[in-house]
């Protein structure tokens, strides 16, 4: 049936969902808003975990953070999963087109044999540490509590495989399979990287959620992300000709400086809802943060050479700079 | 320019295997055993994770451009949809009523598959598992939100789909398939994927979609109809891992076998007892019907499935023993579940009716050897009652089934006109079954069973009341306190269809479509 409804217009009873409602009033709702708000039962479970028999389905008592309100934790980027997905899209074609344009112009092979090899044998090992990333990841969905930030983790699970995929396309593009095994051959067994492989390994099995979401998106990605992608590649390789490099990891930086802006907002809520939270904040971070240091120093040395004191130095301050800007106190 | 010896193009498992199970690595600073914490318990023996086959070879970077695209032309379709007030070209204001509980039903579960397959996604120590797991988590938050938001149109005009997570944590007939997920969720991961990957993506799923989806198509809803289709190239995904799965527990060791048949057995069980209410939805909601729900049934599960277990019968596997009894009642199912809902329509935030004329001889023409022996003359007594003034409204509480939490209300295997109870005593107390199988599956289980969250005992109990109610005060209402509860306002979102504001708003709304007055 055909109905032309030009000059008809019909009185809605209600703008929204009811519980989207009572957060944010009678108004037309975002998507964000509705597809986000009060989606996780919170009430009336049937079973405990068989898994886990002293917590409920979905507890807040997972971890020692608390919250009058889990829903505070909006994602400033309003990301469901339509617009999530729009987004990396959109930034996958510009990926696309970095790598055709490095590929189409052979320059891999055009890039001056020390900065190829330096980036082989400082990037391709991360693939690992972008597995574990997607690991904690999930870990955080699945045991997080309130849609608000389980939803934007799952994401960012599989923001990090794409990203250690990228790594992995690199190898693939700058170098050949036998490159990628002989950095897990680094990863596993080179002594430069087990100070990091460990911190990843730790962080594994912490059973706190929210501890983790700090260790991993907060602390080891405010680390590994601007020493390796910022200082590394778009600094020291381009220098020394590797601008190629820089456009083959452009998806990382991009995807680092929009995701940081998310942590910020998580963290900085979190903060702001108690003193006894921001202690706990705090705690976390201090703890992660100086094993994950101490694990980049020979990384930074072997990438940066005499320079890496002074880089480091400038990374911690920066990440200092970053973490107060969030209000947890020093 | 130098030379460039041309690179070996790689295979594409090859290049996929690059791209996924090489990135993991077996740790050395933590055990095995606290990284995967989960992975042993359910007593499931994996000893090459290795062997594992991807059912698809899907990276990132694809992923995104596939689902984006799908993304936009969904949103398109719905925007549209909304904007030109396609609500009112379904086919009658009944119809909607269908979609309310999905809304309400299944939605939710949507949202628990996700967080479900986050868990299994973290818990599997086979890189491969984690990945497709991982990717089904998100594409079940996709259908979860793409469901919100096709239907949030629908909730501006119509009554009962404003508070879908409140009411799925209390209304008394959403503990059915809150407890069926909640099941499954609490299960190991290994049961969880059999459960919901297997069982009931891969055997029940069409069942699903057929009422759902082509009931949309029928009936003018382009908006379900939408995001149906769009979920179905998730679907065809998910369905491949819940086979992939089974078979690789199968092929890993012998003794898998009796714990997959008892997962098997149990959750095809649970799976039909939760698609009881797609039965009475197909037979009595839409108004202008796909085909019935003993057709549907007999096409997808006893063609199609029946096809499924000869496939796994090389692994040992047999049909679930439940599926004699299956078969005896699905003539006598949805008339069954459809007379229990029109009973206790006072407490439902969606509207329910007697059929009219010819859809009783539509059902009498479906049913022949049932309908009107058993249910035709129960319904013409109940429609004239109606017509009388009088709708009838039960206000007793039913028994609930221990397990399947479904109001007693089939009747035993083989006769029709006597309702089926099963009773078992355990560690001091009574608990009260559906069905045989309802009970067995309790025996296996009992410590997790005794936990169930009951409706009816937690009303009983008082604690499904608003705070601050006081049951003893005089005049004290205990039906509107729990519908106030619930957040389901009495004489809007319930009772019959017949009289209903939705039905009056329709016919208005529609009138207005179509005079130029």
């Amino acid at each position: 049936m055909q109905i032309d409804l030009r000059t008809v217009s019909i009185k809605p009873q209600r703008q929204t969902y009811g519980h989207i409602e009572r957060r944010f009033g009678d108004k037309p709702a975002s998507r964000y808003q509705e597809g986000t708000f009060d989606l996780q039962p919170t009430a009336n479970f049937h079973y405990r975990p068989t898994w886990d028999p002293d917590h409920e389905i979905f507890d807040a008592a997972r971890t020692a953070l608390k919250m009058q309100d889990w829903y505070a934790f909006k994602d400033p980027r309003q990301y469901y999963y339509g617009a999530w997905t729009l987004a990396r899209a959109r930034q996958q074609d510009t990926a696309e087109s970095n790598f055709d344009f490095v590929e189409s112009r052979n320059l891999g092979a055009l890039l001056p044999e020390d900065v190829r090899q330096l980036a082989l044998d400082l990037l391709l090992p991360l693939r690992h540490v972008a597995w574990g990333a997607n690991m904690n990841n999930a870990s955080v969905c699945a045991y997080g509590y309130g849609t608000a930030i389980t939803q934007p983790c799952m994401f960012h699970a599989m923001d990090n495989l794409a990203i250690a995929q990228y790594l992995t396309r690199i190898g693939l593009l700058l170098g050949d399979p036998g490159a990628l095994a002989t950095a897990k051959e680094h990863w596993l067994y080179a002594a430069d990287w087990q100070g990091l492989r460990r911190v990843v390994e730790d962080s594994l099995v912490v059973q706190d959620w929210f501890e983790l979401f700090i260790a991993q998106n907060l602390v080891l990605d405010g680390l590994v992300y601007p020493l390796f992608y910022k200082t590394l590649v778009e600094d020291a390789l381009s220098l020394r000709g590797g601008t190629a490099v820089a456009m083959l990891t452009q998806f990382m930086t991009e995807w680092y400086a929009e995701t940081a802006k998310w942590v910020d907002a998580q963290i900085k809520t979190a903060c702001a809802e108690s003193p006894e939270n921001a202690a706990l904040v705090r705690g976390w971070i201090a703890a992660w943060q100086s094993r994950a240091l101490d694990a980049l120093t020979p990384l930074a040395q072997r990438a940066l050479g005499e320079r890496a004191g002074a880089a480091l130095d400038d990374l911690a301050t920066q990440f200092a700079a970053r973490v107060a800007k969030c209000g947890v106190p020093a | 320019m130098d030379m460039q010896v041309p690179k070996k193009k790689l295979g594409l498992k090859e290049r996929y295997t690059l791209m996924t199970r090489d990135l993991a690595w077996d740790t050395s600073y933590q055990p095995k055993e606290k990284v995967y914490p989960y992975a042993d318990y359910e007593g499931i023996k994996i000893h090459d994770w290795d062997k594992w086959e991807d059912p698809f070879r899907l990276t990132m970077d694809a992923y995104w451009k596939y689902q984006a695209e799908k993304e936009r032309k969904l949103y398109a379709i719905i925007d549209a949809y909304s904007q030109s007030n396609g609500h009112l070209g379904v086919t009658d204001a009944r119809y909607l009523n269908a979609i309310k509980i999905f809304l309400t039903a299944v939605t939710p579960l949507e949202y628990m598959a996700h967080r479900g397959f986050a868990h299994a996604g973290r818990a599997f120590p086979g890189p491969g598992a984690r990945v497709a797991c991982m990717m089904q988590a998100i594409d079940e938050m996709r259908h979860a939100q793409t469901q919100i938001h096709s239907l949030s149109n629908y909730n501006k005009y119509y009554n009962g789909f404003h508070d879908a997570p409140h009411m799925y944590d209390r209304v008394w007939y959403l503990s059915v398939p809150k407890s069926f997920f909640d099941d499954a969720i609490t299960a190991g991961p290994f049961e969880f994927i059999v459960s919901v990957g297997f069982s009931f993506e891969y055997v029940l799923t069409n069942l699903l979609f057929v009422p759902f989806v082509s009931g949309a198509a029928y009936n003018g809803d382009m908006g379900t109809m939408t995001f149906g289709f769009s979920a179905q190239s998730d679907e065809a995904r998910h369905m491949t891992l819940g086979l992939e799965c089974i078979k690789f527990i199968l092929e890993q060791d012998p003794a898998n076998l009796p714990i997959v048949q008892r997962w098997i057995d149990k959750w095809t069980w649970r799976g039909v007892r939760l698609l009881s209410i797609v039965a009475m939805m197909m037979d009595y909601m839409l108004p202008k019907r796909v085909m019935s729900w003993k057709e549907a049934w007999e096409i997808y599960f006893e063609e199609n499935g029946g096809a499924l277990f000869k496939d796994l019968a090389r692994y040992g596997i047999r049909m679930p023993d439940c599926c004699e009894q299956i078969r005896q009642e699905k003539d006598h199912l949805s008339h069954q579940v459809w007379a229990a809902f029109y009973n206790y329509s006072a407490a439902t935030d969606f509207h329910t009716w007697m059929p009219d004329e010819d859809e009783m001889k539509w059902l009498s023409q479906k049913y022949p050897d049932t309908f009107d022996q058993h249910y035709r003359p129960r319904f013409e007594f109940w429609r004239e009652q109606q017509q009388k003034g009088n709708r009838f409204y039960n206000k007793t509480l039913p028994m609930l089934c221990q397990t399947c939490q479904i109001p007693m209300l089939f009747t035993e295997p083989g006769d029709p006109t006597k309702i089926c109870y099963r009773e078992r005593d355990y560690k001091g107390s009574k608990y009260h079954f559906c069905s045989d199988h309802c009970q067995h599956i309790f025996d296996n289980e009992p410590e997790k069973y005794v936990q169930a969250w009951l409706p009816v005992h937690q009303i009983y109990q008082g604690n499904c009341f608003p705070e601050g109610s006081d049951p003893t005060a005089p005049g004290f209402d205990p039906l509107a306190a729990v519908l106030e509860h619930y957040r389901l306002n009495a004489g809007r979102d319930n009772g019959d269809f017949e009289g209903s504001e939705d039905q009056r708003n329709f016919e208005a709304w529609r009138g207005m479509a179509k005079r130029n007055d």
